[in-house]
């Protein structure tokens, strides 16, 4: 409707001239992309590794120099030689040893079941977890390497590999998370000052008595910001991509597609939040509060949505970016495509209605 | 049209326990200059809102341009222009971009709201401000550009609420010149004010006083009734004995 790009356009004058809005748009999502991105890095690169060769062979050397050649894996500073794997890890304070008993190459060879021992210091547990995934992506890259084409059977098996799935391969798991945090964050943060603004400054008493309905100036709000958050997406993935070198394996355009849809989604998060509180700086507060800590917690970012007790399952299901996480992840590391991420993009779209009306709902509520 | 522009009975509204509005009935005619007085906290605001579709009354119900306020607020919203008592215009916008918005929101076309932009500039003296920001426009010309927003649609009736609080008397002067020009045209102006000389310039007044019509009439006639020398000490004498603050803003 015509009212509604008139409201679109007046929103975008505010944001255009307002400092602070300019500031939320370009500036944090590129500091937050940095920060996050290398303090996540950081953490679970280079991880000191001991290791027990009691297999002393060409196979045993070749699999260690995999490892330590891999930017994950480092030798312990001060090595010393023991044969028990909680000794060597205390003595040497590495957070992990892998241990290799004799008969590895045969196993290799001849493609027999053998189990390799990997001992990990829990105390740290993302790089726990991140250990548990680097080991097994380094050691299946090994075995596939020596396999004879058409061969399936995993002769050998790291002794610890319990959790985490094959997304799990490197540091590139948490750059889709970064990216979906970021965007939420932003976005909800962008559209929460909208309303709360003019219920501050006292300018929306004279929009509502003009012949407006509550639905026009919602979405008149929001158009822009579907916009701008858009390009925000592609900010962010860029800097992403160029600063982590994250792979990028399936569909851009796809992406885009379902970008398109998170971001409207998150900024419906900021237009409810807008209508609830009274003042612009309680509604910021509100919005990252709202958006950071679940997205952070339960989206899976961190921790394994299928590991969480039910009750924190189903509320993971109402945080949008456990459905983006999703989707970053299948496009950017697996190539994944429409049909195996429909359902995602679907819950998207039905978390943005539930919100908006919500919105709808409350400003009219307001009003009376 | 018919009937009266503004037509209420027994209008009220409570905020909790206290009564802002208390059964406020009264009627204004088309085309007529309404005072609407009292201190503050009398409930005139209140009663205005709820006028413009602001707020819903608690009891009581009545019409604005024929249209019932608690079923076809909608409706009225077309045909009313409202003038708050805060500038409540965008700041980061110019005033230009003010007006071509609510223009926008009221349904005029292009080239309509172009010509009517140019002529509200004129009339209002706004043409040398037209394309600064609103934020930037000293207080007198704030209050010309609310005006020239709340009317932008040439609506039947605007409600102003203390137009002229915080202006220059010369201002004040040529703002009440082309309130005069708007209703013999055919506008109801229903007006709030504290300053009585203006109430001098309505045709009928009422007084509001803690939530309740205490009276009604032409200022002639109230002064009349009350032996008092001038508007000014009718209203105060009328205040006192209740007990209401006098402070003037």
């Amino acid at each position: 409707m015509k009212k509604i790009r008139f409201i679109a356009q007046k929103e975008l004058y505010h944001i255009l001239r307002d400092m602070r809005s300019l500031i939320i748009i370009f500036v944090m999502p590129v500091m937050m992309t940095c920060l996050y991105g290398y303090a996540i890095n950081m953490d679970i690169e280079h991880i000191s590794l001991a290791v027990i060769d009691q297999d002393q062979t060409v196979q045993s050397r070749a699999l260690i120099e995999r490892f330590y050649r891999s930017n994950y894996f480092f030798p312990p500073k001060y090595p010393v030689n023991y044969h028990d794997p909680d000794q060597l890890m205390r003595a040497s304070n590495a957070a992990a040893v892998l241990t290799i008993q004799p008969g590895f190459e045969r196993a290799v060879q001849t493609q027999q079941a053998f189990e390799l021992g990997l001992t990990i210091d829990g105390s740290e547990v993302s790089q726990a977890a991140a250990v548990q995934a680097y080991a097994s992506g380094l050691l299946n890259e090994y075995l596939q390497d020596r396999l004879p084409p058409g061969t399936t059977l995993p002769g050998v098996r790291l002794a610890q590999q319990v959790l985490y799935n094959e997304d799990l391969e490197s540091a590139h798991f948490f750059v889709p998370g970064i990216v979906s945090i970021i965007l939420l964050m932003v976005s909800a943060l962008l559209t929460s000052i909208t309303i709360a603004r003019e219920k501050d400054t006292g300018t929306l008493e004279q929009l509502l008595t003009a012949p407006v309905s509550p639905g026009q100036i919602l979405i008149g709000k929001l158009l822009p910001y579907i916009g701008i958050a858009f390009i925000d997406g592609l900010l962010v993935l860029g800097f992403a991509k160029i600063l982590f070198s994250v792979p990028f394996v399936g569909s851009f355009w796809l992406l885009m597609a379902v970008e398109l849809i998170y971001v409207a989604t998150a900024l419906s998060i900021g237009i409810l939040v807008s209508t609830m509180v009274p003042t612009q700086q309680l509604a910021m507060q509100f919005a990252l509060l709202l958006t950071m800590l679940p997205s952070v917690m339960l989206s899976g970012f961190i921790f394994a949505v299928k590991n969480m007790p039910v009750f924190l399952q189903g509320v993971s299901r109402i945080v949008p970016a456990t459905y983006f996480l999703k989707v970053v992840r299948g496009i950017m590391l697996k190539g994944s495509g429409f049909a195996v991420l429909a359902p995602q993009a679907g819950f998207l779209l039905i978390l943005m209605m539930i919100f908006l009306l919500m919105a709808v709902r409350r400003f009219r509520a307001r009003i009376g | 049209m018919n009937g009266n522009a503004v037509e209420i009975s027994g209008l009220t509204r409570k905020f909790g326990d206290f009564t802002a509005v208390d059964h406020l009935t009264l009627s204004v005619a088309r085309g007529e200059i309404f005072g609407f007085l009292g201190a503050n906290g009398a409930g005139k605001t209140t009663a205005i809102r709820m006028l413009c579709g602001l707020l819903l009354p608690t009891s009581g119900q009545g019409s604005v341009d024929g249209h019932d306020i608690l079923k076809e607020s909608e409706k009225i919203k077309k045909t009313i222009g409202y003038m708050s008592q805060k500038f409540a215009l965008y700041r980061d916008l110019t005033a230009r971009e003010n007006l071509d918005f609510y223009g926008h929101l009221y349904n005029l076309g292009n080239s309509t709201l172009k010509a009517r932009i140019n002529e509200l500039a004129e009339q209002l003296s706004l043409t040398p401000f037209i394309d600064r920001l609103a934020g930037a426009l000293p207080m007198g010309w704030r209050q010309r550009l609310a005006l020239g927003v709340s009317i932008i649609h040439r609506p039947s009736i605007v409600f102003l609420d203390e137009p002229t609080a915080g202006v220059d008397p010369v201002f004040r002067r040529t703002f009440w010149g082309l309130l005069y020009e708007m209703a013999e045209q055919g506008t109801t102006i229903f007006v709030t004010t504290h300053y009585m000389d203006e109430a001098e310039y309505c045709g009928r007044i009422s007084i509001m006083h803690n939530g309740q019509l205490i009276e009604l009439g032409t200022p002639h006639d109230l002064v009349a009734k009350y032996g008092a020398k001038n508007l000014e000490d009718m209203f105060i004498d009328l205040i006192r004995p209740a007990g209401a603050s006098n402070e003037e803003n």
